[in-house]
């Protein structure tokens, strides 16, 4: 997919959903839906609520985004 | 953070059993698989056995979802819901997903379908996928490394020009329908958990014929590939055991997928 129109923004994530999603609120005061990206599952790191992550958007739907990091 | 737990010989026995009602309801599933039939009814099938032996559809209700198995035609990659205005016809293909909890214990496994008269395309997929999950069973024992299941699975797919889904995985399963670890079908070997007698995991390869990106539907649960293009999905519940693995939900009497 191409990367070129996505930005990235940072926020917590408050949920773990079923269907590999997670509810994050963004440094905005939004909340968004987001899956997991293939890196962060290669390398097994676990998403937990509380953990602060970095976020892909897409400016095409901003309700959605994909988790692409996760801070210490 | 991560919390495996190893299964004592009596859960294994309970999870041999709600495997053996998993692989029960898939043979009556496959037995019905046919053009005009509905996804709901099929649904209904795979229910009416699971109760008939004392056991409850894992899926129902888990996260909202609202039936007991999932099914998933063509481009749709995974948790497809079942419904009255599915119907299959000829040529389709679908993975059916099921899930049963007996006594407490879950079993979880997934086979991809044919409907009717299929295409060599789409027949090679489903044969490819299946045989990709065995693939990377071989390296299923104490010992080994988690991901050189992942790595053998993604090795064996990519030969064939074909995808692996990424942003679905297998699992640990047990007392839960979900536990640690989560088990990527992707990625370089020797690294993630290692592997211990008595682990319990559900491991199912998602394999598309075009690229590996997927996008949720609105009803928040349907999981397609975005070039619309088909998959296939294969899945058992296996336990770690001495020497290797033993699976918990293959049915009696061989296999009758493709």
């Amino acid at each position: 997919m191409s990367k070129d129109d996505v930005f990235e923004m940072e926020g917590i994530v408050t949920d773990a959903l079923p269907n590999a999603v997670f509810k994050v609120k963004l440094e905005n005061g939004h909340h968004i839906l987001a899956h997991v990206s293939g890196k962060i599952r290669m390398n097994f790191i676990r998403i937990l609520p509380g953990d602060r992550v970095t976020i892909e958007l897409s400016p095409y739907d901003l309700t959605r985004g994909r988790i692409t990091y996760r801070h210490k | 953070m991560s919390m495996i737990t190893l299964k004592s010989e009596r859960e294994i026995a309970l999870m041999k059993e709600a495997g053996k009602i998993v692989a029960l309801a898939h043979k009556a599933v496959f037995d019905a698989v046919k053009p005009g039939v509905t996804t709901k009814r099929l649904d209904e099938i795979a229910e009416s056995v699971i109760r008939h032996h004392d056991a409850v559809p894992s899926f129902k209700g888990y996260g909202g979802f609202p039936a007991s198995i999932c099914a998933s035609i063509n481009e749709v990659v995974i948790h497809g819901i079942p419904s009255e205005k599915t119907t299959l016809k000829d040529g389709d293909i679908i993975a059916v997903d099921i899930g049963a909890n007996y006594k407490g214990y879950h079993g979880d496994s997934a086979k991809t379908y044919l409907v009717g008269t299929v295409s060599d395309e789409k027949k090679r997929l489903v044969e490819v996928t299946k045989a990709s999950l065995y693939e990377g069973l071989k390296f299923a024992r104490p010992n080994n490394r988690l991901s050189d299941i992942s790595h053998a699975i993604e090795q064996y797919v990519k030969q064939f020009g074909y995808s692996v889904v990424e942003v679905f995985t297998g699992h640990g399963i047990g007392l839960s329908l979900h536990e640690d670890p989560y088990i990527p079908n992707f990625g370089p070997p020797g690294t993630g958990p290692v592997l211990k007698k008595g682990m319990t995991l559900a491991i199912e390869p998602m394999v598309n014929i075009g690229t590996k990106e997927v996008v949720v539907l609105k009803d928040n649960w349907t999981v397609v590939t975005v070039d619309r293009k088909p998959s296939a999905h294969h899945e058992h519940t296996i336990v770690i055991t001495e020497d290797g693995y033993e699976i918990l939900t293959k049915s009696e009497g061989g296999e009758f997928d493709v």
